[in-house]
């Protein structure tokens, strides 16, 4: 059980022309957020819109890239077995991802993560985390 | 207003077929239309009112109707996944207490075995225009390591145990060897559970619903149409409908939207959990019962792992008979979508047509609950409240 995930290839995600901005960033290897300039909510995933206030007057902003993990599951169906998960980011919204990196059971809830990016299919790198701290290495 | 006592479902049919390899999917709907009638003992002309839902073929609700020589004055093809039929019914009911029409029929029916066979696609292609899959799909998010988040995080929160999980699957299977359409009529233990492959941890293979081919129908009436049929009336009592998603970020796994749906149907029907005789809980994987027994107040957030375990949800033996045709884990689970025979079971249960074995001694009062989509990201939740007459 101590066996290391797999490289797993993501699959390439499918921007729409709401989204390009945020692929692009991820191009460059940075995790943008959303963040509404009317009440202040920093939320995930990016839109045009708030979703506490509705208001339009929002825009990306760059993640430090630090969280925690909330929740993952180890898909064993999988050819290669990979970590699912959802990483509470240091700004405050839960983003879904995958933790790599990382032996099968070396993860747990709680375990501070830090963003890498990793290369799709033939898209953007997506980003996803791997354990950071004295969870690293 | 409410719909209290303003309808009542006269007519219920599920289809017998788990694998509809010769059943074209509008013939599916066809047959289980004719079979609800057949039950409710009314005739095609007394229809008025149709309800589908967005995998019927076609346009839907049109491309059905002309398939089935069918006229109505209420028209609605609506999704909210497996929970939609349950909504269904209390949107059914609000129209009869309108005056809108007085017969509605509600029909659901899918093939994904089949279509599998013919080389058929995975399960539900969203478009790419899908504002959230692309943040999901290239991490290999799929259902069954979606609701394990949430059965990883009610572990992490409650202490609750693969073995309690199991003890879903151990009750089902219990239901389902006396049910001789079900897909899984053999009765399993928890060793057998935590034995079985595992898929996303912590869901085993037994853990997960099977795939079947399949479908029901409803009749829903007026009251007055139900004093003239011939079998038992069963009366909505209360319905909730809600959904629950990622709020912006704001995630919170634990609960589902049945805490929303639940409380509202209780409210309308006004009884409480306590006075429920029978339950049938969608069962899509085990943690999703437990989440929603929950939910519904059938025990304090975060005891459903001991609500369902020791044999909680056998007929006769437990604490609430849950799911006596064995629900989604052994009986069927019609194109992905639990929640018409959620609805049928509870039927059964009230009219006294169950399963001798599991019926329920003097069933007044019973619950249906579904949900639709994911657990660990977007979905509906319904519930129903039916009352024997
Ligand atoms: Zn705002």
């Amino acid at each position: 059980m101590t066996e290391p995930l797999g490289k797993r290839i993501p699959a390439a995600p499918e921007p729409t022309v709401e989204t390009v901005e945020y692929w692009q960033a991820a191009d460059a290897h940075k995790l943008m957020i959303g963040r509404c300039h009317g009440c202040g909510e920093a939320y995930f995933y990016p839109r045009s819109r708030c979703p506490r206030c509705l208001s339009a007057d929002t825009g990306l902003e760059q993640a430090e890239g630090s969280g925690t993990v909330y929740s993952y599951s180890i898909m064993r169906r999988a050819k290669i077995p990979y970590a699912i998960a959802y990483v509470t980011l240091a700004e405050g919204p839960t983003m879904m991802t995958n933790i790599v990196d990382c032996a099968i059971d070396h993860i747990s809830i709680g375990m501070p993560v830090s963003l890498v990016f990793v290369e799709s299919d033939g898209g953007s790198p997506v980003p996803v985390f791997k354990p950071a701290g004295e969870f690293a290495g | 207003m409410s719909i209290r006592n303003q309808a009542c479902i006269a007519g219920i049919y599920e289809h017998p077929t788990r694998n509809a390899a010769d059943i074209s999917l509008a013939a599916l709907h066809g047959d289980v239309i004719a079979g609800a009638l057949a039950d409710a003992g009314l005739d095609k002309g007394d229809v008025d009112g149709f309800f589908c839902d967005s995998d019927a073929p076609g346009l839907g609700a049109l491309s059905m109707l002309d398939y089935l020589g069918m006229r109505v004055r209420h028209v609605e093809a609506s999704e909210s996944g497996g929970a939609t039929y349950l909504s269904q019914v209390a949107h059914a009911a609000e129209a009869i207490a309108a005056g809108k029409m007085k017969v509605a029929v509600i029909s659901m029916a899918g093939r994904p075995r089949a279509d599998a066979a013919a080389g058929g696609v995975a399960p539900r292609p969203f478009p790419p225009s899908t504002p959230d899959l692309q943040f999901e799909l290239p991490y290999g998010a799929e259902l069954v390591n979606e609701y394990a988040l949430a059965a990883m995080r009610h572990m992490y929160e409650y202490g609750t145990t693969a073995e309690q999980l199991a003890w879903v699957k151990v009750a089902a299977s219990h239901h389902a060897q006396h049910n001789p359409l079900a897909m899984l009529p053999k009765v399993v233990t928890v060793e057998d559970v935590l034995g079985s492959p595992m898929i996303a941890d912590p869901l085993h293979r037994m853990d997960c619903c099977i795939v079947s081919d399949g479908g029901g129908a409803i009749v829903v009436v007026s009251p007055d149409v139900a004093a003239s049929l011939k079998q038992p009336v069963v009366k909505v009592l209360g319905h909730g409908e809600a959904v629950k998603h990622q709020n912006g970020g704001q995630i919170d796994l634990t609960f589902s939207a049945a805490a929303y749906s639940g409380a509202d149907a209780f409210a309308e029907a006004g009884v409480t959990p306590s006075d429920i005789d029978y339950a049938s809980i969608y069962d899509s994987f085990t943690i999703t019962v437990i989440t929603q027994l929950e939910d519904l107040g059938f025990c304090a957030k975060g005891d459903g792992g001991r609500f369902v375990a020791d044999g909680g949800l056998i007929s006769g033996v437990g604490r609430l008979p849950v799911n006596t045709d064995g629900g989604g884990l052994c009986n069927n689970h019609p194109g992905y979508r639990g929640g018409m025979t959620k609805i049928i079971e509870a039927v059964r249960q009230l009219r006294g047509q169950a399963a001798p074995q599991v019926q329920v001694k003097n069933c007044r009062l019973a619950l249906a609950q579904a949900m639709g989509g994911s657990l660990g990201t977007r979905h509906a939740a319904a519930t129903l409240i039916l009352e024997r007459h």
